[in-house]
């Protein structure tokens, strides 16, 4: 919040009482976190068979990270602001992001896919660490707007060494915006480990640019979202940024372009899948009873159907109209773009059907740079004046919503 | 066609009053910086009546960003020394007494945070004005400029918008160290989704920026350092108060991304932008009285798009044409201008499109940058060479 200057430089958080902020869960949202974490890890499970089948090029799985990411992203309410890295799928599905955008970005039908704005969730960002930057900037805007709201940024132990964030620490820092650094050491930069980025723990680093941080246990979804609640709480009283290392591990590759095998030893994957998320929470609520075989089978059919929804649909996706990569690399026209397009529309040869409304008027403007013929085409079909910036991308806008629905 | 017509181009827009005697050549006004002479500190201010004032460049900007800070509340000015300094060149100055230091902002050291939290806060529906406060330093920000202010709006299917400024002070001939004297403008040039503009004179440089922070685009601002202290009297009415000569400005001024004559002539082009404008004026001054050659200057102003159509006018009237920057040549602005006259007007052109450019070196000391950077010289040297084609 605007006002006085922000203090910061708060005590490390070691004396949180980290239950107080969970406390209110009822036994249905605990549930209800669990059902997240199943689903989405189902999600990318039926995302890498896909990737393996050849309907995607490529898939960063999150497999381990769940807890860190679900628990993170339901402690965010509709005010927040989330700026993801590319891994970010349990970030996505708690934001409500239909799972299938993301698809679309790994199939290579869409750049971007939904609308920021509408989910409080950034585009993914696969240059590491350049979306700390635009998160702090945003932040900045937040506190001047005096919304309610904080943003929350992700990134990697590997993002831990880049220059953009530890730019971004700085910056937050000394102008108190309401952010929270939400790192997840997920143990592995590819193949190199975060003992490689940092001979400190990462945590450690935000004494030095003077805000306070807190390392917690990545694979415990109620931990994850005490401390982010906190953490959240903390930036959206004006007392500047908080860094969150959440302690986790990259069950999965890289990507499916990746061979952990020539890095990561069998001992030390078993090692943490003895800690899986989804274990831990599984049999706490066992235990407590609130997990029975009726519903995990409920919940099995439940993640069938998504991942039998999401294959269908994915195979679904088209490939965009070849028009759309001449859509949107600016807000106003730009003559030599119309030029291409025009020169790319008459090179093609289309039915003047397929490309009613997209030519441009091409006299205007400098004349064809493209398809060789020096001619810009003569093609007028956009007589009709119809506005080619109205045409979006073609990521499918499904129904699936990562809400939390009581079941 | 010729915007704001041939013959009172130049004079319209202020272009010509500058305190040089014609064909002097380069001015070399080195080491101003140094002793902290204001480029910015006389001239006009807002709402002062009587004669027009000639005002220099420097001030132009600074009142241009007055006008912008004024007329919307979203326009938020950051960057290193902007605020209480007002800037190394003093182009903010007064800003963040005018408006505040939540509206103008002294930043950390870190060119990438400056452009990456403009980003941000462009998300936030903010409309910010970054200062990289030297051309040699822009390189830290290259990639929140190139991967993602340029890229967002395409990324996003045209849902974000990034209507941020970024302003360069660019090109050499002050004298200074290394990394203060660069043109970086072909960087950028080459990157889809950025726009880059080059104010030559006061008048545009108080118009130019006004349209740039109104863009809704992206762009990149190059002020010609050493033109800083060039004077001339500034139409400072609103950009929708003057008379618009062409059609697709906000405002009244030439349009943002048109390129303009500045002198009419018949026997060859001289294509500049940015400082090499002034310079091509000299030569085609000492070129009409030594050689009793009418050159014809044209100032690209955009240079991502570019606005051929003038260029392409003049070619085709003169035959001839020689393009002008501080830039190295190779895959430069003058490239892309040669193959695109080239591709348009074959058949007109009596000779090859040539160049004056900076070498293909690292931009030397200053004790040799007369040597590097084009001079009247060396452009009526290619003029002559095309005349012997």
């Amino acid at each position: 919040m605007p006002g006085p200057p922000p203090v910061v430089g708060e005590p490390n958080a070691v004396d949180l009482d980290l239950p107080a902020f969970v406390a209110d869960l009822t036994a249905s949202d605990l549930v209800g976190l669990y059902r997240d974490m199943v689903l989405v890890r189902r999600f990318d499970e039926e995302a890498t068979s896909l990737q393996r089948q050849g309907e995607l090029g490529l898939w960063a799985s999150l497999r381990g990270q769940e807890a860190a990411q679900v628990g993170s992203g339901r402690a965010l309410g509709a005010q927040d602001m989330a700026f993801p890295s590319y891994r970010e799928h349990g970030v996505a599905w708690c934001r409500g992001v239909d799972p299938a955008a993301i698809l679309a970005i790994f199939r290579g039908t869409s750049l971007g896919g939904w609308d920021p704005d509408e989910h409080g969730f950034a585009l993914y960002s696969i240059v590491v660490g350049a979306q700390t930057l635009h998160a702090a900037g945003y932040a900045m805007g937040m506190a001047r707007d005096h919304s309610e709201g904080a943003a929350i940024v992700y990134f990697g132990d590997g993002a831990s060494s880049e220059g953009d964030v530890n730019e971004a620490f700085g910056w937050a820092s000394v102008f108190g915006t309401p952010l929270v650094f939400f790192c997840q050491n997920n143990q592995w930069a590819i193949s190199e480990p975060a003992r490689r980025q940092s001979r400190t723990e990462i945590f450690h680093r935000a004494t030095g640019f003077g805000f306070p941080s807190v390392r917690v246990d990545g694979n415990d979804v109620l931990a994850c979202l005490a401390v982010t609640r906190w953490a959240l709480a903390t930036a959206r009283a004006g007392r500047g940024p908080v860094l969150i290392e959440a302690l986790t591990y990259r069950m999965g590759a890289h990507t499916t372009a990746d061979d952990p095998s020539r890095y990561q030893t069998a001992e030390q994957l078993e090692r943490w899948r003895q800690l899986d998320p989804l274990d831990r929470l599984r049999t706490h609520l066992r235990a407590a009873g609130h997990l029975d075989d009726h519903l995990e089978r409920r919940l099995a059919l439940e993640s069938d159907t998504l991942a039998q929804d999401l294959r269908v649909r994915c195979q679904a996706l088209p490939d965009p109209d070849p028009m759309v990569l001449f859509d949107h690399v600016q807000v106003t026209d730009n003559a030599l773009v119309t030029a291409q397009r025009a020169a790319f529309i008459a090179a093609r040869g289309d039915a003047p059907d397929d490309i009613d409304g997209l030519a441009d008027d091409s006299t205007a403007g400098n004349g064809s740079t493209g398809g060789g013929s020096g001619s810009t085409g003569g093609s007028s079909t956009g007589a009709d004046g119809r506005d080619v910036g109205d045409r979006e991308g073609t990521v499918v806008a499904g129904e699936w919503h990562g809400s939390r629905a009581a079941w | 066609m010729v915007t704001g017509g041939v013959a009172t181009g130049a004079a319209a827009r202020g272009g010509v009053v500058t305190g040089q005697p014609a064909g002097s050549g380069e001015v070399h006004t080195g080491g101003r910086a140094a002793t902290g002479a204001s480029p910015a500190s006389s001239g006009a201010v807002p709402g002062e009546s009587g004669p027009p004032t000639p005002i220099t460049l420097a001030k132009a900007l600074n009142l241009g960003l007055h006008a912008a800070m004024a007329a919307d509340p979203k326009v938020i000015v950051m960057g290193e020394d902007v605020g209480t300094l007002g800037g190394v060149f003093r182009v903010t100055d007064g800003l963040q007494r005018e408006f505040g230091e939540a509206r103008v902002i002294d930043t950390p050291l870190a060119e990438s945070a400056i452009i990456g939290t403009a980003i941000g806060l462009a998300m936030r529906g903010y409309r910010p004005v970054c200062e990289i406060q030297f051309d040699g330093f822009v390189y830290p920000a290259f990639d929140q400029i190139v991967s993602q202010l340029a890229k967002l709006h395409y990324r996003s299917a045209g849902r974000i918008r990034l209507p941020v400024t970024i302003r360069i002070p660019f090109g050499g001939g002050i004298g200074a160290v290394e990394h203060h004297s660069e043109s970086p403008e072909a960087y950028f040039c080459h990157t889809a989704g950025l726009k880059v503009v080059a104010c030559s004179n006061p008048h545009d440089a108080h118009h130019m920026i006004q349209q740039a922070i109104h863009s809704d685009d992206p762009v990149i601002f190059l002020e010609p350092k050493r033109r800083y202290w060039e004077k001339a009297v500034v139409d400072q009415r609103p950009l929708a108060d003057l008379a618009s000569d062409t059609a697709d400005t906000a405002g009244g001024a030439d349009g943002l991304h048109r390129s303009v004559v500045v002198r009419a002539g018949s026997d060859a082009t001289l294509v500049g932008y940015g400082p090499t404008v002034r310079t091509c004026l000299d030569a085609a001054d000492v070129s009409a009285t030594d050689d009793d050659r009418s050159l014809e200057v044209i100032d690209l102003r955009s240079l991502s798009p570019l606005d051929l159509g003038p260029v392409l006018d003049s070619v085709r009237r003169t035959g001839r044409l020689v393009v002008v920057h501080e830039a190295p040549s190779n895959v430069s602005v003058s490239a892309e201008v040669a193959a695109r006259v080239t591709e348009e007007a074959f058949y007109s052109l009596e000779a090859p499109v040539l160049r004056v450019t900076g070498f293909d070196t690292p931009y030397p000391p200053a004790r040799l940058e007369d040597h590097y950077l084009p001079d009247v010289d060396r452009i009526l040297d290619a003029v002559d060479r095309s005349f012997a084609f």
